[in-house]
């Protein structure tokens, strides 16, 4: 199925739960990134229960401390 | 207040612009903005402002100039190796426009004084370097309905937000709170190109002249990130609900700020 991952579409295996996405994208800190799902945020709980569907847009948001 | 000849020269290009005009250039000098850090991002949107012509501009940080400092920090330079941060950063500013009054302040922010720093300022800037800082600022910018620009940078990657009362998410309904010591990199251990902070930090500067002057669109709602690498910027929509943060949603449950432990960036 398709979906889109910070604004590039991919496609994923049927029934990909969002954590199974963060390690299928290399995600840096996967304990540590918030995911926006069509604009909602998804609560961290709620990673490896949730499935992803067809054409959902899926944006990582990462920590960034740095500034000095 | 009329202008002086030479404000009139030195200002001729904002004066220009339809969108700021006399009138703009007049919000700048009476505007006030504080910025937290003079190191990669603080340095260059202090120079920015400070040019600008923006009235009043505090500027925090604990720390003395170190060589390893001057990558990226340029409003440092070699004379200024042991010399506070604070200091060096007030004497370029100075000197590029003594339109410009500037206020160093020599400290940490802590929950002791953010609320007393931040307060006679329109406007604040986030140039911190490590997450307890920027949460705090984040917290006291809330609790204090005060706009503030939220920036992050390291390697080839930055990303800013704008947080303005009222008009969108927090830094904390994004990131709800910090990770925990070394679980996220920082810039000293993984490094960071030099020009990130002038990219990220002149952006900053760029939204607090948009706000003084009421130019334009903020980045309140929406989270922009900066790929050099892939040589992209991105603007991420943020969910609209705060309801439920505990900072700036409906019910808080933070209503004191927190001293989280200091981690991240040792400095130096
Ligand atoms: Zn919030």
């Amino acid at each position: 199925m398709n979906i889109i991952v910070a604004g590039v579409k991919k496609e994923v295996p049927e029934n990909t739960t969002v954590k199974e996405l963060i390690y299928l994208e290399n995600v840096e800190t996967p304990d540590y990134v918030t995911v926006s799902i069509n604009d909602e945020f998804l609560m961290k709980a709620q990673q490896e229960t949730t499935v992803l569907r067809e054409g959902d847009n899926v944006e990582f948001l990462y920590f960034m401390g740095g500034g000095c | 207040m009329a202008f002086s000849n030479e404000q009139l020269e030195r200002y001729a290009r904002h004066i220009i612009l339809k969108e700021i005009g006399v009138k703009g250039q007049k919000k700048l000098l009476n505007g006030s903005v504080l910025i937290i850090g003079a190191g990669g991002l603080g340095a260059p949107a202090a120079m920015y402002l400070a040019a600008a012509g923006v009235g009043t501009i505090g500027i925090v940080d604990a720390d003395v100039v170190d060589l390893s400092n001057l990558q990226r920090q340029i409003i440092h330079a070699m004379k200024d190796i042991d010399k506070p941060k604070v200091i060096s950063a007030k004497e370029t500013m100075e000197e590029m426009n003594p339109d410009v009054k500037v206020n160093a302040i020599q400290a940490f922010v802590s929950s002791e004084n953010i609320l007393e720093l931040i307060e006679p300022y329109d406007f604040i800037i986030d140039g911190t370097d490590n997450f307890p800082a920027k949460f705090l600022i984040n917290d006291a910018c809330v609790m204090a309905k005060k706009p503030f620009s939220h920036a992050g940078i390291i390697r080839f990657k930055g990303q800013l937000m704008t947080y303005v009362p009222g008009q969108g998410p927090c830094y904390r309904c994004v990131f709800h709170e910090p990770p925990p010591k070394n679980a996220v990199p920082t810039c000293k251990e993984a490094g960071v190109v030099g020009a990130m902070g002038g990219v990220i930090g002149s952006l900053q500067a760029m939204e607090a002249i948009k706000y003084l002057t009421g130019v334009g669109d903020l980045l309140a709602g929406r989270l922009m990130t900066y790929d050099a690498i892939k040589m992209e910027f991105r603007t991420i929509k943020l969910p609209h609900d705060t309801s439920t943060c505990p900072v700036c949603g409906e019910n808080p449950t933070i209503t004191e700020l927190i001293d989280y432990e200091q981690a991240a960036c040792e400095l130096k």
